[in-house]
């Protein structure tokens, strides 16, 4: 038998805070609370009083001034006379831009090479460890200068083309030069037209009508594709036999595009030297394609080893199994191995994402406008509000990668081990 | 009470960072050294040589500050800023003056509440083309790739220039002189723009100057001159009358040479007397001594041999005078009175 008595209620003294271990982790933490505020408060202060020292209150009111500066790369409509704000604008579009693209080249790169790295042929297991070695350990700002200066110093400038020094390739269609590459651009010689939204506000865009065109009808071929192989599906299951549908779900994806193509009068706008440069033609610049190269690279690289570490992860047992049961090695890693290995894959594969956009303000290295430039750079400098434009810049990239990470968490939620 | 004791402890701290930014003048003879903001590098205004000894027009006039108020001309610690950072250095503290091609502006001197002291050099924004190109004015540029500083004046006369004259342009940003050499002669732009003074200092480096040229335009006005903190009066004074005192001293003919003969004795020119402190106490108005102007001009010569030794047309840069010689031969150099 035993006797359980309650603890001695004794009273409450002060010095139980500090020597009774039920009150002293509470003491601690709210001490160290205290503090903390302190600090803060203390920095607080420290900066307002010394900004009100030198004459600057924090104001944002300057983001609705006139910017007066040019932007090279613009995806909306945009001139000198624009607001800070909309500087801003084109900028984080441009931040956007290059870090979606990164995201999926170093994706694909990534997957290819992690896989590629676990091959029992040697000279190519041994070729992707070396990519992976290299890209990993030299920092990626040397990667992103190094492309850049490859870019410019090894292709023709446009006055080789004037000289005939230097021709356009893939049937005239594609000039390759030292300030970027021009391919030939969609045009519509009947377009539908722009929707302008926000009126004529800083963050005014325009939506084109034959894109949405276009997107309605695809998404409708696909749907109408989906449903066919559903009846495809029933009328095996019911009679053994499946019917022969490639041909009609490839048709109703494609036939209504091209035809909503010739409608709107498709064409390709080609790229031709006039004056100084290449115009018409959609350019990349120099800029943008050594930033995402050298970004999909570098985080291809730390991507291929988390693909591997995925593919390690699941059990031999499984590969073994799957081919006992007849499946080639390449339907064993389609189908057994990735889908379980992307359980172990997607949590780290996010902060490589939030790594790749956050990396991606080092384009003020080769000079493409993102927001670190635009915002972060010209608006800061011409304006003298260090302060402030941080604090936007903060708030910006905290909100794209918490957008990111809500993203792919919900993603990793769907692929995740379901319990049944 | 808590309450109370945390404020004031906040304001305490406050009014100390606060009263340190006000006194230059005695954090630079406590520290012992000058921190004067230059730039990355641009030859013959500010550039470190192959010992690493910085030179030109600009690194001169921060050796001739430090010589009035420290003694030593070489009691400098030369900070590199780029266009981009110069102002945050000043602002923050990290330098105590610019001397970097700075343009002088209302909304520097206004908004972003720094004190011009002066004008140094005379310029205008200007274009660097190669001779091949066979462009002979800068609205023939019309659809041209043009190479561009940020965070300078230039970058926003670039865009009101061609922005006036409807034609279309290309900007390339670039962050420092060096990179925008770069890409101009990698052909990566068809043009470098910026001040002209600064043209002709980048294209003297070239491997074969000749074969470019700076077009006949000048899109812009650009007064460049020394800079500093908003709100030290004190400190924005003696940089202003050491400016003017080498100024001074190539009007009134006291060079490096003849200094010290003019110095020795009290002669009979009452404003050489003044400024050389062998008459009246014009330093100690400053809170300096003496000495203080005699210093300065023997640091690196008088305003016309600091820019003949540097930029003046012996040199590789070869710039001439023009708006930048003494007002009596007909150019804006002039400085109020020593008395
Ligand atoms: N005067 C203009 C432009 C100043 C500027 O950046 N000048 C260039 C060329 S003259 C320079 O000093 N570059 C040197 C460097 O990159 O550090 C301004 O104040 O905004």
């Amino acid at each position: 038998m035993t006797t359980i008595t309650d603890p001695h209620q004794g009273q409450f003294r002060l010095s139980m805070l500090l020597y009774d271990s039920r009150y002293r982790s509470l003491t601690i933490q709210i001490v160290a609370l205290i503090g903390f505020l302190m600090l803060i408060g203390w920095l607080l202060s420290n900066t307002a009083q010394n900004l009100a020292e030198l004459g600057k209150e924090p104001s944002f009111s300057f983001m609705m001034e006139p910017a007066g500066y040019d932007i090279n790369q613009r995806l909306l409509d945009y001139n000198s006379q624009d607001t800070h704000l909309r500087a801003s604008f084109m900028g984080l579009l441009n931040t956007l831009l290059v870090a979606v693209m990164g995201c999926i080249t170093a994706t694909v790169l990534g997957v290819i090479i992690g896989v590629l790295r676990l091959s029992p042929n040697w000279i190519i297991s041994r070729l992707s460890a070396v990519y992976v070695e290299g890209f990993r350990n030299v920092p990626v700002l040397l990667w992103i200068v190094f492309t850049m200066a490859v870019l410019i110093e090894t292709l023709p400038q446009p006055s080789a083309f004037r000289k005939g020094e230097a021709s356009m390739s893939l049937w005239d269609s594609v000039a390759v030069t030292n300030r970027g590459i021009y391919i030939p651009e969609p045009l519509f010689s009947r377009s539908l037209g722009d929707i302008h939204l926000l009126g004529n506000s800083s963050l005014r865009f325009d939506v084109s009508l034959d894109l949405l065109a276009l997107l309605a009808v695809l998404i409708g071929g696909i749907l109408t594709s989906v449903l066919i192989k559903r009846r495809a599906d029933i009328l095996q299951e019911a009679t053994g036999v499946r019917p022969r549908t490639w041909h009609w779900r490839l048709g109703v994806v494609v036939v209504p595009v091209v035809l909503v193509l010739a409608i709107l009068g498709f064409h390709l706008g080609y790229p031709e030297l006039k004056g100084f440069n290449f115009r018409n033609g959609i350019h990349l610049r120099n800029s943008l394609i050594a930033l995402w190269l050298a970004l999909s690279l570098y985080t291809g690289a730390f991507i291929a080893e988390i693909v591997r570490a995925g593919i390690l992860a699941v059990s031999k047992g499984q590969t073994e199994a799957a081919s006992a049961l007849g499946l080639r090695p390449k339907r064993t890693m389609s189908l057994v191995i990735l889908p379980q290995a992307l359980r172990v894959i997607i949590p780290p594969l996010i902060s490589n994402y939030l790594n790749l956009t956050k990396n991606s303000s080092l384009a003020i290295a080769v000079g493409y406008m993102d927001i670190t430039g635009t915002l972060g750079g010209i608006t800061m400098n011409q304006t003298g509000r260090e302060l402030e434009t941080v604090l936007l810049l903060m708030l910006v990239y905290l909100t794209i990668s918490l957008t990111i990470s809500a993203v792919m968490n919900w993603y990793n939620e769907s692929v995740k081990l379901k319990e049944r | 009470m808590k309450k109370t004791v945390f404020l004031g402890a906040l304001t305490v701290a406050g009014m100390a960072a606060g009263a340190s930014a006000a006194a230059t003048l005695d954090d630079v003879k406590a520290r012992g050294k000058l921190n004067c903001g230059v730039t990355t590098g641009l030859v013959g205004f500010a550039a470190p040589d192959a010992n690493g000894k910085w030179e030109g027009f600009d690194v001169d006039f921060c050796r001739a500050v430090a010589a009035a108020v420290l003694g030593d001309a070489n009691a400098v610690e030369f900070v590199p800023t780029t266009g981009k950072t110069r102002f945050t250095a000043l602002a923050s503290g990290e330098v105590d003056m610019l001397a970097r091609n700075t343009t002088w502006t209302l909304s520097r001197d206004v908004d972003l509440k720094f004190d011009f002291v002066g004008v140094n050099y005379y310029d205008g924004q200007g274009f660097l083309v190669s001779k091949e190109m066979g462009v002979s004015s800068a609205k023939d540029l019309d659809g041209a790739t043009v190479c561009i500083q940020t965070g300078t004046t230039t970058e926003l006369n670039l865009a009101d220039f061609f922005r006036a004259n409807n034609i279309s342009y290309e900007p390339v940003p670039i962050e420092t002189n060096a990179e925008g050499q770069q890409q101009y002669l990698a052909g990566a732009c068809d043009t470098y723009t910026t001040d002209a003074s600064g043209l002709a200092a980048t294209r003297a480096t070239f491997e074969n100057p000749q074969d470019h040229v700076v077009l006949p335009e000048i899109i812009s006005k650009e007064p460049l001159g020394p800079l500093v903190r908003h709100g030290d009066n004190e400190w924005a004074d003696i940089v202003r009358w050491t400016l003017n005192a080498l100024i001074s001293a190539e009007e009134l003919g006291i060079t490096s040479t003849n200094i010290g003969e003019l110095s020795a004795a009290p002669g009979d020119n009452p404003e050489i007397n003044r400024l050389l402190g062998t008459e009246g106490n014009l330093g100690e108005m400053l809170g300096l001594d003496a000495d203080w102007a005699k210093r300065a001009i023997m640091a690196g010569g008088n305003y016309g041999e600091v820019f003949a030794k540097n930029i003046g047309e012996s040199t590789p840069i070869a710039l001439a005078r023009g708006l930048n010689a003494q007002w009596k031969d007909g150019g804006l150099i002039y400085s109020p009175p020593f008395r």
